[in-house]
């Protein structure tokens, strides 16, 4: 008998528009399934899959056809994708699942289906007008289009276009830049009233009719007349003199293509209507993706949801079922050279609203912000948009904003979030300029890369070029050059950050999950949460056992193989593979007996390099894995935790006992706080710091808790930061006792441990959650505050020396070993 | 002809773990368990700048390096795109619950690869 397994006959899928969207999905659906389907496409125009934000460049004559391809013919061979271009699909047979369709010269296919996408996009909406069907009356919407104008600029001078939008504006720029006198006709009162308020508009106008353009403000076109050669010649108007016009380009709006849905008697309303899936209401194996598509009443026209819808789609496809749609932010930024504008959100304000205004006309910069309940809803900038990218991000992300309203206005580089060297704006760089100091990425490479490879994200750029992909702090600008690159579509990422792509869910769900229904392992995390994956990532694996052991202290089983390999050797890994170990010094205090001991072990494990670190402790480099146990033993002091997400050292002063300037103990209030919360783990590293006066030797000014004694007390500040990125920690409350410092600190400690997010350093927490909440649990509510201490002293009861106990630490020891094979 | 060595048995590798095999000449040879138990054998050194992979986090079929987070798949030992680059891999032979390797690969498959060198001992090389 023959017992081989055949392979299971591959589904029909089928793709009807070869656009944006629907070819974005087919990649991602390449990636997580390459062998699942026999594709095949069908797309209306002759060409392979192009990037048509990028046609107004095309036509203004600062790109080429050829440069704005994303997917050459070469591609959809290397794929196996069968490709049938400058087909239109004619007919669509639900009952025998096949679809027809005919090209340009009457040659017809036919394909079958298992299951079918419609990727059909949008249509240009065409004015009602007399003449509107006269030659050279043109929509703008593809290559065809944007060739018919370029020619048409070539041979004629006149050109109208209708509609103040942000395409219209575009075309009208175009036309202009290669010669024709260009009235733009506009209905509204300002220019892109959906996207600028009328301020923003009129700037805009003013800065256009500098260049050349002309407008006809309020005005509704009657008809399209004809000259002698039976081409397009003047537009009429309700009032006023008419215009000539050898070209007109209707920029009045797109509408989604359902006119094959229609005839497929699928659902439509404003769209192909469809569920969070993507997939149609009306028949289980046809989906709809892009600007056809209707989701939760919404058809979008920018390709970033479209991207986000594509990914959906793909994972349903690929059969993985979990990922869902929910809609997208959208931001706008115009691809006119030289004209900078950028909104996003509910830029007009209403009620409920607050709006922070900067106009300065005659400067040619206006922006506005419009705020409600000290969150960033909408921004509307002219001018100087360096900061849209920001903005963006600050509205996505729903960040309390209280905090830094202040100096919201003057943007990112005002409150120190960038890059390195002061470098704020993206723009003003030059292209050998680095942008990213850690893997050596100029903004070159950068921009290069955005445009060959068809990048819309940030974690796109960031695999691709590493750039901000490791410390992360010149984020900022790589947001900024992206949105400049790629233009307005550049994709945001979601509202919601998820923790990995192993899931859709955040930290704050997980973090939820795990505390309401009392989840114990990263197993039952896994199962309750759907992971997509069976067992996680690095990424997400280290933050859910961080989450466990911090939601349930003393319950949840700390998972050594779901720690990064420091914190699971207790010892710091580098660059050879050897690893550092530093002690733990109280206060950094040492003795003469500790430092001998540290000569010998240096001496007996030939330790190359002894290094005194910045928190006041002593580093041993160059320990090999096998030597660990040995030199922890022989040591003989407690583990520093220099290793781990975890209070590391408690840098001090000498204080009082010695100093003639000091007022407070403050060696002895480190060691306190050192001694009541070392072992500690939190969701990153954690530093404190104690000066005994206010010259602040200690540089409390930059540490998780720094504490200063001044003559009458402590003062203590929290959120500091010496790293990445320097943010000096703010004043917290002023304290009498060093009971009360101790309580303080364990309490806004353990809040941190409770609330943080994986990775997310203090003055991370502190801006995401605002002062206020910190105040509010830990100063204003008393028994809260005597709580949460309660609970840290809980936690740390009995926690074991990861160093000497290694059972209780969960330390697999047989890691210090190789196997041997002699 | 494989000439089949016994290492250790598969418990002996911590799930979603390695264990380190040590050779006479050349780095040691990283053994991984992942949660099916599937066991997978690679040169102990990440392509991109020679991390020790044993100690990185396992999931899947993959290994995340614990210097760079370079993510390398343990079938092939590719490193996954746009990452480019791969790591030699062992043969394997699991059989009755012993992990073996093959004696010769050991004995002189990738003996000539190295990891960076750190400490005093990089600055003289840099000076010389």
């Amino acid at each position: 008998m023959d017992m081989r397994v055949t392979p299971r006959q591959k589904m029909k899928l089928v793709m009807v528009g070869n656009g944006m969207a629907g070819v974005r999905a087919l990649e991602e659906l390449l990636k997580l399934a390459p062998d699942l389907y026999d594709i095949t496409v069908l797309g209306a125009e002759p060409h392979p899959n192009y990037n048509r934000i990028l046609l107004s460049p095309v036509l203004a004559g600062e790109q080429t056809l050829d440069e704005i391809v994303l997917n050459d013919w070469a591609w959809y061979q290397d794929n196996g994708i069968t490709l049938h271009a400058g087909f239109k699909v004619t007919q669509v047979d639900r009952v025998h699942r096949t679809v027809n369709a005919t090209n340009a010269q009457g040659e017809t296919v036919q394909a079958g289906y298992d299951r079918l996408i419609l990727a059909t996009g949008s249509d240009p909406f065409m004015l009602p007008l007399p003449g509107k069907d006269l030659p050279g009356v043109l929509a703008y919407r593809d290559i065809a289009d944007t060739q018919a104008m370029i020619d048409a600029a070539a041979q004629y001078p006149h050109a109208v276009v209708i509609g103040g939008g942000l395409l219209g504006l575009e075309a009208a720029n175009g036309l202009m830049k290669r010669g024709m006198q260009v009235t733009v006709v506009h209905v509204g009162e300002w220019l892109m009233e959906r996207q600028l308020d009328k301020v923003a508009g009129q700037m805009l106008q003013a800065s256009l009719e500098a260049r050349g353009m002309q407008f006809r403000m309020g005005a509704q076109t009657s008809a399209l007349l004809a000259g002698d050669s039976g081409r397009v010649a003047k537009v009429e108007f309700r009032d006023g003199s008419p215009v000539s016009a050898d070209l007109v380009v209707m920029a009045v709006g797109i509408r989604p293509n359902t006119q094959l849905a229609e005839s497929m008697g699928l659902h439509v309303n404003r769209g192909i209507v469809v569920t969070d899936t993507l997939q149609t209401v009306t028949d289980a194996r046809i989906w709809a993706v892009g600007e056809c598509a209707a989701h939760r009443g919404i058809a979008y026209g920018l390709v970033a949801p479209l991207f986000e819808q594509g990914k959906v789609l793909a994972n349903h496809l690929a059969e993985f079922g979990i990922a869902r749609y929910l809609g997208s932010q959208t931001s706008t930024k115009l691809k006119v050279t030289g004209i900078d504008l950028f909104s996003a959100g509910e830029f007009m304000g209403g009620d409920g609203t607050d709006e922070i205004v900067m106009s300065d006309p005659a400067g040619g910069v206006y922006k506005r912000l419009v705020l409600k309940d000290d969150k960033l809803v909408g921004a509307c900038l002219y001018g100087d948009t360096v900061d849209g990218s920001w903005y963006f991000k600050l509205l996505r992300e729903g960040r309390s904003v209280a905090d830094i309203r202040d100096k919201l206005m003057f943007g990112e580089s005002n409150i120190g979030d960038v890059g390195h060297q002061g470098q704020s704006k993206a723009a003003a760089m030059a292209d050998s300029d680095e942008v990213c100091g850690c893997n050596g990425v100029t903004k070159g490479t950068i921009c290069k890369t955005i445009k060959d490879k068809g990048l819309f994200t940030l974690d796109e750029v960031r695999k691709h070029t590493k750039a901000s992909a490791s410390c992360g702090s010149c984020t900022g600008l790589v947001e900024q050059i992206l949105m400049f690159t790629a233009g307005g579509d550049y994709s945001a990422t979601p509202k919601m950050k998820p923790v990995c792509a192993c899931t859709p869910h955040g930290h704050q769900a997980v973090r939820d999950a795990i505390k309401e229904h009392k989840l114990l392992t990263t197993g039952s995390v896994f199962r309750f949460l759907e992971w997509r994956t069976p067992n996680g990532c690095a990424s997400c694996r280290p933050a859910i056992n961080y989450y466990l052991i911090s939601t349930w202290p003393k319950e949840a089983q700390d998972d050594p193989q779901s720690r990064f390999i420091n914190e699971r050797s207790h010892a710091n890994i580098q660059k050879d593979g050897t690893y550092s170990v530093i002690p733990r010094m109280w206060g950094g205090e040492t003795t003469a007996d500790e430092l001998r001991r540290i000569a010998d072990v240096v001496d007996k494990y030939q330790i190359p390099t002894v290094k005194v670190t910045g928190g006041q402790r002593i580093d041993l480099l160059g320990v090999k894995k096998e030597d660990l146990v040995g030199v922890w033993k022989d040591i003989g002091m407690p583990c520093g935790h220099a290793y781990a997400k975890a209070l590391r050292t408690v840098k001090t002063c000498v204080g009082s006992e010695w100093c003639r300037m000091g007022t407070q103990d403050s060696t002895q209030m480190g060691k306190d706080l050192e001694k009541a919360m070392w072992r500690m783990y939190a969701p990153h590293k954690v530093k404190f710091a104690v000066s005994g006066c206010p010259r602040n030797c200690a540089e409390a000014g930059i540490k998780d808790v720094g504490v200063i004694g001044v003559d009458s007390g402590w003062e203590m500040y929290i959120g500091g930061n010496g790293g990445i990125k320097t943010e000096v920690a703010e004043f917290f409350v002023k304290l009498k006792t060093a009971e009360e410092v101790l309580e303080h600190t364990g309490a806004f400690m353990q809040l941190y441990r409770e609330e943080g997010w994986y990775l997310e350093r203090t003055v991370h927490y502190l801006h995401r959650v605002g002062m206020e909440h910190i105040k509010k649990k830990v100063l204003e509510d008393e028994a809260n505050r005597k709580a949460l201490w309660g609970r840290l002293q809980h936690a740390l009861d009995g926690e074991p020396d990861p160093w000497f106990e290694f059972d209780k630490a969960h330390v697999d020891t047989r890691q210090f070993e190789p196997v041997t094979t002699a | 002809m494989s000439n089949w060595k016994q290492i250790c048995r598969v418990e002996d590798i911590p799930v979603l773990g390695a264990r380190r095999v040590a050779r006479d000449q050349g780095l040691d040879v990283a053994v991984f368990r992942n949660d099916a138990d599937e066991v997978f054998a690679l040169l102990d050194r990440c392509p991109h700048k020679g991390g020790p992979l044993s100690q990185g986090i396992v999931f899947g079929q993959q290994v995340a390096c614990p210097l760079h987070n370079w993510t390398v798949g343990l079938c092939d030992g590719m490193a996954q795109a746009p990452d480019e680059g791969c790591t030699p891999r062992f043969a394997v032979k699991v059989a009755a619950g012993v992990v073996h390797l093959d004696a010769d690969e050991l004995a002189g498959h990738a003996t000539e690869l190295t990891r960076p060198i750190a400490g005093p001992a990089s600055r003289k090389t840099a000076c010389s």
